[in-house]
């Protein structure tokens, strides 16, 4: 029999800035947001302790330039804020995904628009899957429904943002960051030193040492239309393999669905007691659990059966993933929203009850 | 053998930059490879360039260097020291970027005390987007966003900012310096040299503010611009220093 796993009770924001840490991100720069401030208090704590550097920002724009200034630097780097905070980070993301700098960054969701409310929300999907930067780039974004996933995700983030020169987000809504649940937490990974940084980053801007001839530049400005466009199709033919080698996804039972459910995170959670509701009453539900948000896992949707009269897409916003759900299911099925906002959460019972009054409309 | 009385500095890339004639980012740019190059530490430093005029200032200094958002780069700085402790790390900035849109970064970096040095191009005007006032546009001065001259009442005036990043105690050395005459060039050098000792010292956070031509966008000729810097710029921003650590008193 193998040793059972260890497993700790923790609070999701903590537990969360405890994967990145043991995935090997030893540079945090933070600024205080509800509903995550126990990342960078966390951080604040644990990190020098460690070995690795904890900074509070002027503000979140002076925290993604000082990832940025970081990652090109060739340190790993873990952020974290939520969705306003995140919309301030927009104009880093662009430019790191242009300098291809590697960064693992966090959003603890809450309402918007605006300031919105502290309240979880899932209305950053757009901001998360569409770019909220300007320019042609693409982030991959992964959400998590427990902690445990997230704990992993953040861990495999740090290597995922190395491996593919690229920001990767990890898109959490408010009830993760602030539920507690048992954890079994990875094994640390080593830090890096700053010396051997070169050798395994050697794009990174270290000083070139004896030799200019191994000068490095991190840059997102091209001048040159050619130049420009040369290099956003390379970064897209990173993004097409990033299309084939990240979709993500968890489906039940979809293939003889009367009705099939697609949501993310926490709504998710939700939905899978919502399927139950709805077999004792009679109605066979699959649900699609998109992990992968952006790339959107489309081939998920393929194995959608002839006898699956609707797709609902369940959010906690005014309908933003349904968009990537109506590209995916095409005109074969009409393609329904249920959702909540502002902050507030549906329970099971509602979404039973609103996914059996639309079926019953389309049957 | 003839001993060669001055040279190309090895601190500077062998390519044309793409600064106008008369203006003097190429003189401050000399000044700092030149010092970095002769105190051997060329090869240990990372550079932070701009958006402005000096956005592609990699091309032409010799050095590791990254590019930076518009303002943000005292927060590049602050990150990049960070993983890199024992190395040099500057910023170069126009004050289009420094004094208006990176305030925030700029104030913050000093007041941490951050452990790099940053180069300050105060020419009174936005450069690269075409002449445009700056925070820096002295009173009555013409840009195309002040046509009739910079008014008070409507623009307010214009920031020394040498002085508002001498208030803060994480700056250790401050000194402004102008590059119109040879003399005053030669003070410049002196003032870099400083700065950097100072980083390497690990005292703080240090700034050297350079009063810079615009020959272009003032709309006058390179040899009337060293002039106008000279009467005009160098009455509202004087020269000297600051702010400097107590070792060096």
């Amino acid at each position: 029999m193998s040793n059972p796993v260890e497993k700790v009770l923790m609070k999701g924001n903590e537990a969360f800035a405890e994967a990145a840490i043991r995935g090997g991100a030893n540079f945090y720069f933070g600024y205080p947001i509800t509903p995550q401030s126990e990342i960078p208090e966390f951080m604040s704590r644990e990190l020098p302790k460690r070995g690795g550097v904890f900074l509070q920002a002027e503000s979140e724009l002076g925290a993604i330039n000082m990832a940025y200034g970081a990652g090109a630097a060739g340190g790993a780097v873990f952020i974290s804020s939520s969705s306003p905070g995140i919309a301030l980070m927009q104009e880093g993301m662009s430019f790191l995904c242009s300098a291809e700098v590697p960064l693992v960054a966090l959003n603890v969701s809450r309402g918007g628009p605006g300031i919105g409310g502290i309240q979880p929300g899932q209305a950053d999907y757009f901001q998360a899957t569409r770019g909220g930067g300007n320019g042609d780039y693409r982030i991959p974004v992964f959400a998590p429904a427990s902690i445990q996933e997230a704990v992993d995700m953040l861990y495999e983030a740090v290597d995922l943002a190395k491996t593919w020169q690229n920001p990767v987000m990890v898109f959490a809504d408010g009830i993760m960051g602030q539920m507690m649940e048992p954890v079994a937490l990875p094994q640390q990974r080593p830090f890096t030193d700053s010396k051997d940084i070169r050798a395994e980053k050697p794009w990174a801007v270290t000083g070139y040492g004896n030799d200019d001839a191994n000068k490095n530049v991190v840059k997102s400005l091209r001048m040159q239309p050619d130049d420009l466009e040369r290099h956003v199709e390379y970064l897209f033919e990173k993004y097409r393999r990033a299309e084939k080698e990240l979709c993500r996804a968890e489906t039940h039972d979809v293939e003889e669905a009367d009705l099939v459910l697609v949501a993310f995170g926490t709504v998710a959670r939700i939905t899978r007691e919502a399927v139950e509701i709805l077999a004792w009453r009679g109605i066979k539900a699959g649900l699609i659990r998109p992990i992968s948000l952006w790339p959107f896992p489309h081939g998920a949707f393929d194995k959608i059966g002839a006898r699956t009269r609707v797709v609902i897409s369940a959010e906690l916003s005014m309908g933003q993933m349904i968009e990537d759900v109506r590209l995916a299911v095409g005109k074969r099925i009409p393609v329904e929203l249920i959702h909540r906002t502002g902050g507030m959460i549906p329970t099971s019972l509602e979404i039973a009850d609103r996914a059996e009054k639309i079926y019953g409309e389309v049957k | 053998m003839r001993t060669p009385v001055f040279e190309y500095t090895k601190g500077m890339c062998r390519v044309d930059t793409s600064y106008c004639p008369g203006c003097t980012h190429g003189i401050a740019h000399r000044l700092i490879t030149e010092t970095l190059f002769e105190m051997e530490l060329i090869g240990e430093t990372i550079g932070v360039a701009p958006i402005g005029c000096s956005v592609q200032a990699h091309k032409f200094m010799n050095i590791d260097m990254c590019e930076s958002a518009h303002g943000r780069a005292p927060a590049v700085a602050s990150g990049i020291r960070r993983v890199h402790p024992d190395k040099v790390v500057f910023t170069y900035q126009g004050d289009g970027d420094l004094a208006s849109i990176g305030t925030a970064e700029i104030v913050h970096a000093a007041a941490r005390g951050e452990k790099f040095t940053t180069f300050f191009i105060n020419n009174c005007i936005y450069g690269m987007t075409g002449g445009q006032m700056a925070p820096t546009t002295l009173l009555g001065q013409r840009s195309t966003t002040s046509q009739d001259g910079r008014r008070r009442e409507q623009a307010g005036a214009p920031i020394r900012v040498s002085e508002l990043i001498s208030t803060l105690d994480g700056a250790v050395y401050v000194e402004r310096v102008a590059l119109d005459t040879p003399a005053h060039i030669r003070k410049a050098k002196q003032a870099v040299k400083k700065a950097i000792e100072y980083q390497r010292a690990g005292l703080g956070f240090t700034f050297v503010e350079f009063l810079s031509t615009c020959p272009t966008n003032w709309g006058v000729t390179p040899s009337n611009a060293m002039k106008w810097l000279a009467d005009n710029m160098i009455t509202y921003y004087p020269l000297g220093v600051l702010r400097t650590p107590e070792v060096a008193k």
